[in-house]
């Protein structure tokens, strides 16, 4: 793993998506303690306020300041995103499972299942579900975890049958191992890497939809602040002052390169025929 | 004036030589083996010849084709000669082919390229050359893609397309290495006797000496980039001079082999 | 191709459309409380709840309101709005003049963007030009699109006053000039966001394509790399790109709802959004089946359009 992981950071494209991705989780975690200013503190003086040493992206209509408003969004996207993420890689892993040790017609359905709703928009899961249960945190989480969650079980079911059908597995299963055990003691820890890999590219991806959804207005409730969501509110500034539209658009691009770039540093960094080139 | 000299020829990826210095010679008719382990330079010596070298390698050297100098030739002005003076047969047969291409085009290409066929033309030519390297059914396989061939009949086309153009040197790398031990030997035996045939040149590749010894006269031994030793074949074989070539003879043997008598 | 692979593909494809609608039709009636609550309101008495349950047809079994719904939609009848009794059918035909010049448009540049873009990037793959088209995609790829959208708004639309910056003709396309400048900015948005992620696949298919074997055999027959490239590489590069290009379709689905949104145009996305409000149920069902229905189709043509060009998979059943 030391090697994997100086490889990692050896290479330049690698070590700014550690970087990028390091910033942002720093972010949140300051923004857990400390911002500049409360992001929800109205002050009607400040409302529209250029950037400046008091406040350095500027000020929103109500006087928030919209740096503290910006680090206070890296903590909803995070939290966000590494949510779904999990319900991601959770739902992800058991379908893949199920399609890949079932017997006969299961899998075939299974598997099939997993390529029709692999097509079946994240968004429009989102939107199904927002119309029955109203736009919430959780209906965000959900959508965006099922809907990727797919695309895990894809890649995995895909890993998973490579590895049971290596030697070592046959090996096992002639030495008496019954298919949980195959499952537990081979399958999950050589499809170990496969899926870390994954998870980064899905993280990324957790974070675009949820800026969208955000966007959109069906996100996380209005009163947390979201980069999608401030995105959506200064968009009324596209001809008056578009330089507020700048910061949150870019904190969404660094994160998402981030999570991206760390995601193929991983799998090169895991893969030696790409190592030596 | 010999068909193809090479002189001094060095290939160079960055800072590593994988050739270095290498002196051949072949005149015209002749077969010449070269062989050597994995990685001793001898494929892409023959790369390095028709200009096929892989992007990034630095080649230096002289390499005379017919007397003419290739080395240092700009590909468009010695692409002419791929094929029409220089044939190859490669050693993995199914890669070697365009999947999505039939047989028939792919043999009648090289004749599409150097005699201007016409696409109807070539495909009779095609179906001609087909029957020439025993393809079953000519006619039926030159309409077949690739993957619907076996390995053998893979590199029976391979074989096609190298001689389709009439070359007046035939480079084989490798030709039965990816093939079943039954196969190798009916490829070898079809190889041999079509260049009897078209009195064509050969320059043999192989790893493996007993494949060599039964093609060629002449036997060139590659070991890391150099030519440690060369000479006619039953002499090597019986006096080896070189201790890598004798190892390689005593490696041979001790997979029961004996030189007098041809594997089948 | 054999007729076996195409009814079966057919097959696979009708079974798709009846497990997506059935799985919409059921998340969409997991609902807390029914349906004429929610149409109702709070206030509604249950009198009037009684009515409403027996016009919306809620009072009926499950399986009974699926087969009208999904009978309905094979007769080309999407239902009637919950809100104001508007055919649904009517308004999804309306909204797709905006929609569907959009997406086609914006899939048709993204391919002539990401192309050439990419097999430069495979091509000179060493080179600092080649390298710098690479980590364009790799950003690209980062962008949210509505962001996208937004920026090139500001830049030609606000400073450079190029084209509009929002909306559509209200009457759609009696101009044509003027429908088509407001689609400019949201179709190159849509185009640039898919591009971007092409781009990557290109580039990958186009190395691999490369590095392959038949090309070395083809330029021992005498072809020059340029030459056999065309001649050879092309084809093959194409094969794993058109069966991305089956998977990208969803993302260009949501793409469209998402530009549609940012610049504000009459399509179905931004109906979707409104209906999703509104909870105007029946609509947000028949538009997501539409989505989702136009997703699998145009995924099931590109997998046939696959087979036909790949003689390898024409022969698999």
């Amino acid at each position: 793993m030391t090697g994997a992981f100086r490889s990692l950071v050896r290479s330049r494209s690698g070590l700014l998506g550690l970087a990028l991705s390091a910033v942002v989780v720093a972010a949140t975690l300051v923004s857990l303690v400390w911002t500049p200013y409360d992001p929800g503190a109205v002050d009607p003086r400040a409302s529209w306020a250029p950037v400046s040493g008091a406040h350095w992206f500027g000020a929103d209509r109500l006087g928030r300041d919209l740096f503290s408003l910006v680090l206070a969004g890296a903590r909803t996207t995070l939290l966000v995103s590494l949510a779904a993420t999990v319900v991601a890689a959770v739902t992800g892993t058991l379908l893949a499972a199920a399609a890949a040790v079932t017997p006969g017609w299961v899998r075939a359905a299974v598997g099939y299942g997993i390529d029709v709703l692999i097509a079946f928009p994240t968004l429009l899961l989102a939107m199904v579900l927002v119309a029955v249960h109203g736009a919430s945190t959780l209906t965000a989480v959900l959508a965006i975890g099922l809907g990727e969650g797919f695309f895990v079980a894809r890649v995995m079911r895909a890993e998973m049958t490579r590895v049971l059908a290596a030697d070592y597995v046959l090996a096992a299963r002639a030495g008496g191992a019954g298919t949980w055990r195959i499952l537990y003691a081979h399958v999950l820890p050589n499809a170990l890497p496969t899926l870390t890999v994954l998870l980064s590219l899905v993280m990324a991806i957790a974070v675009l939809a949820e800026a969208a959804l955000s966007y959109l207005g069906y996100g996380v409730p209005s009163s947390t602040p979201t980069w999608g969501r401030m995105l959506h509110d200064l968009q009324t500034q596209l001809t008056i002052r578009p330089q507020v539209l700048v910061w949150p658009g870019l904190a969404i691009v660094a994160t998402v390169l981030g999570f991206n770039l760390l995601g193929d540093g991983l799998r090169d960094a895991g893969d030696p025929k790409a190592r030596r080139t | 004036m010999r068909l193809l000299e090479v002189e001094d020829l060095t290939v160079r990826f960055g800072d590593s030589t994988v050739v270095a210095g290498v002196r051949l010679s072949l005149g015209a008719g002749e077969r010449l083996g070269l062989i050597g382990e994995s990685g001793s330079g001898k494929t892409l010596t023959a790369l390095a010849v028709a200009g096929l070298l892989p992007p990034g390698a630095a080649v230096t050297g002289s390499v005379r084709f017919e007397g003419s100098e290739l080395l240092g030739r700009r590909e468009r002005a010695i692409a002419p000669l791929r094929g029409a003076g220089i044939g190859f047969v490669f050693q993995e047969p199914l890669t070697a082919l365009n999947p999505l291409m039939r047989i028939g085009a792919q043999i009648g290409e090289p004749l599409r390229i150097h005699r201007g066929l016409s696409r109807r033309a070539a495909r009779g030519a095609a179906a001609e050359l087909a029957a020439r390297v025993g393809l079953p059914d000519p006619e039926r396989i030159v309409r077949a893609y690739p993957h619907q061939l076996s390995g053998g009949q893979r590199q029976r086309v391979g074989i096609a397309i190298a001689i389709a153009a009439r070359p007046a040197l035939i480079v084989a790398d490798e030709p039965t290495t990816a093939l079943d031990v039954t196969v190798q030997a009916e490829i070898l035996r079809l190889l041999t006797a079509l260049v009897e045939e078209e009195g064509s040149a050969l320059l043999f590749i192989s790893h493996d000496l007993a494949v060599v010894a039964q093609v060629s006269r002449r036997l060139a031994v590659m070991r890391a980039g150099r030519v440690v030793e060369e000479g006619p074949t039953l002499d090597v074989l019986r006096d080896p001079r070189e201790p890598y070539t004798r190892q390689l003879v005593a490696a041979a043997r001790a997979t029961s082999w004996n030189p007098q008598e041809t594997p089948s | 191709m054999t007729p076996v692979f195409l009814v079966r593909r057919l097959g696979l494809l009708a079974a798709a459309l009846f497990g997506v609608s059935l799985l919409i039709f059921v998340l969409l009636r997991l609902l807390p409380g029914d349906v004429a609550t929610i149409v109702g309101g709070v206030q509604a008495t249950p009198e009037q709840l009684a009515v409403l349950r027996e016009r919306l047809g809620t009072d009926r079994p499950l399986p009974v309101q699926y087969a009208e719904w999904a009978g309905g939609v094979l007769t080309g009848d999407f239902g009637r709005s919950m809100l104001n009794g508007v055919s649904v059918t009517d308004e999804l035909a309306r909204k797709l003049v905006v929609t569907l010049p959009l997406t086609l448009t914006a899939a048709v540049l993204a391919v002539a963007i990401a192309v050439p873009l990419g097999a430069y990037a495979a091509l000179r793959q060493r080179a600092p030009d080649g390298a710098a088209v690479s980590a364009l995609g790799q950003l690209g790829v980062a962008v949210p699109t509505f962001w996208m959208g937004i920026m090139l708004s500001v830049v030609f639309a606000v400073q450079l006053r190029l084209l509009p910056a929002q909306g559509f003709p209200a009457d759609g396309w009696a101009e044509p000039g003027r429908a088509a400048a407001s689609l400019v900015l949201p179709v190159l948005t849509l185009a640039l966001a898919q591009a971007a992620v092409l781009l990557r696949f290109v580039r990958s298919a186009t190395l691999e394509v490369l590095q392959a074997d038949f090309l070395r055999t083809a330029r021992a027959k005498g072809l020059t790399t340029g030459a056999a490239l065309l001649r050879h590489g092309l084809r093959n590069a194409a094969m794993p790109v058109v069966s991305v290009l089956g998977i990208q379709i969803a993302s260009l689905i949501v793409g469209a709802v998402v530009v549609e949104q940012a610049f504000s145009l009459p399509g179905v996305g931004k109906m979707l959004l409104a209906d999703v409000g509104n909870r105007d149920l029946v609509k947000v069902q028949g538009t997501v089946l539409l989505l989702s229905g136009l997703v699998l189709v145009l995924g099931t043509v590109i997998d046939i359009v696959h087979r036909l060009a790949d003689p390898r998979l024409r022969d698999t059943p």
